[in-house]
């Protein structure tokens, strides 16, 4: 138990913030995992006499404008937001990775330029810069994963560059270079582990920021394919039909809160437990 | 500092032109007919034919590119086919909404979040210090879409206390404010957090600086020197993040002016995509992009000539 405490793990459990990030991660993940198990009704299944319903005990969460059931769908659209998610900060953390090490190693003109790349990608506004390509591409979750890709892996090249180019004059780097060490030793021996903190931190906090740029595009219909139970279509059904039914906007709110709040905090207690520069400052 | 100042100008109007020249190229050099890309889908053969011919289409990518920007430095956005009026007078009419909705989101956040980190830095470890904390994390993990259609949910459609729709009626500042409340809200809520986290901890740092202590020796009374001497240094970080955050706010003001429809730059770019009314759309991003990066620009000088750490640090 004594060693547990002090493991990464260990000490993210005595943080209060850190568990709530925790369950509420796991929850989501659950519930998107197994949504098939848990809905009650067929998410695409039309009861159309109870159109606009409240909660009940039969629609746990109301039904939409088609007499859906919401929680069904919302369960369904956690698989959506979890799947472009997770395969858009892979991506662009992978691109944001190689890239920013690239920079960090590289010569002086190399460096400018990745640098003055990522300035480039950064001066796009995220959903501008989606609306103007949705507009190009064909609709779907690929193109949602593209664009996504494309606004923010200049952010993990920053961060990795920035770490990268501070431990390359390190002591620890310079006495393994003395002592002969092989490029790529230093590279994958002692950089990239050093790489990882922030680089996973980002990613804790660019999860939910990824998952809010679907469903924004899902809202303003550049997204999902029409009929796709994504949470931003559901907040849209609920736009349509604010004057008919409040609980289509309050339900469809809910997941993003909680998944951004969720991953935030676990970005904030990681950073707590991996950086203990910034703890001091507490 | 006019070295740093040209070097920051000269790397901002390369961004600009690297980001507009890139979106430009992609959509002349995607597959299909870029006539009816740049026209939409309803122009005639004839306006195709003449188009082509104007745009010098048949020339190498790099050539139109630079022709795109002669026409734009001469003050040509090109032409809305759609409405039969030039781009610039629909951006230009669209920009002071979006700019008057930005500034209120920086109003929002500044105020509140510098009054939450000044509190809390004041009261540093507290319980009061403790939640301030979460309330900053949770405003920031609040999506700014979600944060839109709650309020209006909440404040314009239940409550009715503020309107629901539109800009308000030209010439009449009241009305004007009170449709702004409610969007600007929507879109700065985020930033208090970030405003309050980063003021709290630049106070905690000047805090412990030997000239508050002086201050405080000299018996100063404890609240001015925190308000007043303390605080003033402790902004200017937040001046920095505000600067750069305008490119999210623009961001967020889309969907602002979209849920609250009201007129600016983001409706004007979601109708132009929906009608693929690509001069339209190229125009706007042309604003949105030059406005953000000028933004940024401003705030990065502003922080320079208050702070000459800032210059070397980059």
């Amino acid at each position: 138990m004594s060693r547990f405490r002090h493991t990464l793990l260990g000490r993210l459990a005595r943080d209060p913030l850190a568990v709530m990030a925790i369950v509420i991660i796991a929850a989501l993940v659950v519930m998107a995992v197994f949504a098939d198990l848990i809905a009650p009704h067929d998410y695409t299944a039309m009861h159309m006499t109870d159109r606009f319903a409240a909660p009940s005990a039969e629609f746990w969460l109301g039904t939409d404008n088609l007499g859906r059931d919401t929680f069904s769908r919302l369960l369904q659209g956690g698989r959506i937001a979890l799947t472009v998610g997770l395969t858009a900060v892979i991506i662009s953390g992978v691109i944001g990775l190689v890239l920013g090490m690239i920079a960090g190693f590289g010569p002086r003109w190399l460096d400018n330029a990745l640098l003055f790349f990522f300035d480039t990608l950064r001066a796009y506004p995220t959903i501008i810069l989606a609306l103007a390509l949705a507009a190009l591409m064909p609709r779907g979750l690929t193109t949602v994963i593209v664009v996504v890709v494309i606004t923010s892996f200049a952010e993990y090249g920053r961060v990795v560059r920035t770490q990268t180019l501070s431990l390359k004059h390190a002591e620890f780097i310079l006495a393994e270079r003395a002592m002969g060490a092989s490029f790529g030793r230093i590279v994958f021996h002692h950089i990239l582990p050093n790489v990882l903190g922030p680089f996973f931190i980002l990613a804790a906090m660019n999860l939910p920021v990824v998952i809010t740029i679907e469903a924004g595009m899902s809202f303003l219909g550049v997204g999902v394919p029409p009929g796709t139970p994504s949470w931003g279509a559901t907040l849209k059904d609920g736009f349509d039909h604010i004057r008919q039914t409040p609980w289509l906007i309050l339900a469809g709110g809910l997941p993003l809160i909680l998944v951004t709040l969720g991953f935030t905090f676990l970005g904030e207690a990681l950073r707590d437990q991996l950086d203990p520069k910034l703890r001091s400052g507490r | 500092m006019i070295q740093y100042t040209l070097q920051r100008v000269a790397l901002a109007l390369g961004i600009v032109f690297a980001a507009i020249s890139a979106l430009y190229g992609v959509m002349i050099a995607l597959p299909g007919d870029p006539t009816s890309v740049l026209l939409g889908p309803r122009a005639t053969p004839e306006m195709r034919a003449v188009f082509r011919e104007q745009m010098g289409l048949d020339d190498p990518l790099a050539m139109q590119i630079l022709n795109f920007w002669a026409r734009v430095l001469s003050g040509d956005l090109g032409t809305d086919f759609f409405r039969n009026r030039p781009v610039s007078v629909a951006v230009m009419s669209a920009l002071p909404h979006t700019v008057a909705l930005v500034f209120g989101a920086i109003f929002w956040s500044a105020s509140l979040g510098i009054l939450l980190g000044a509190f809390s830095a004041d009261r540093r470890n507290s319980v009061l210090d403790r939640v301030t904390g979460v309330i900053s994390v949770a405003f920031i993990a609040a999506p700014s879409f979600v944060v839109a259609l709650y309020s209006l949910l909440l404040f314009a459609v239940t409550l009715r206390w503020f309107p629901s729709i539109g800009a308000g009626e030209p010439g009449d500042l009241l009305s004007r404010i009170q449709h702004l409340v409610l969007p600007s809200l929507a879109i700065g809520l985020a930033w208090v957090g970030y405003v309050a986290r980063i003021v709290r901890a630049s106070m905690l740092e000047v805090m412990g600086e030997s000239y508050i202590r002086t201050a405080r020796a000299f018996g100063l009374p404890r609240r001015r020197v925190v308000y007043n001497y303390a605080l003033r240094v402790a902004i200017l970080p937040a001046v920095q993040v505000l600067g750069v955050g305008i490119g999210g706010m623009l961001s967020s003001a889309v969907f602002a002016e979209i849920v609250f429809s009201r007129p600016g730059i983001g409706t004007l770019i979601y109708t132009a995509v929906s009608d693929r009314n690509y001069p339209v759309v190229m125009g706007s991003m042309l604003v949105a992009i030059g406005f953000f990066v000028t933004c940024a620009l401003i705030a990065d000088l502003i922080n320079a000539a208050l702070d000459p750490r800032h210059r070397k640090a980059k």
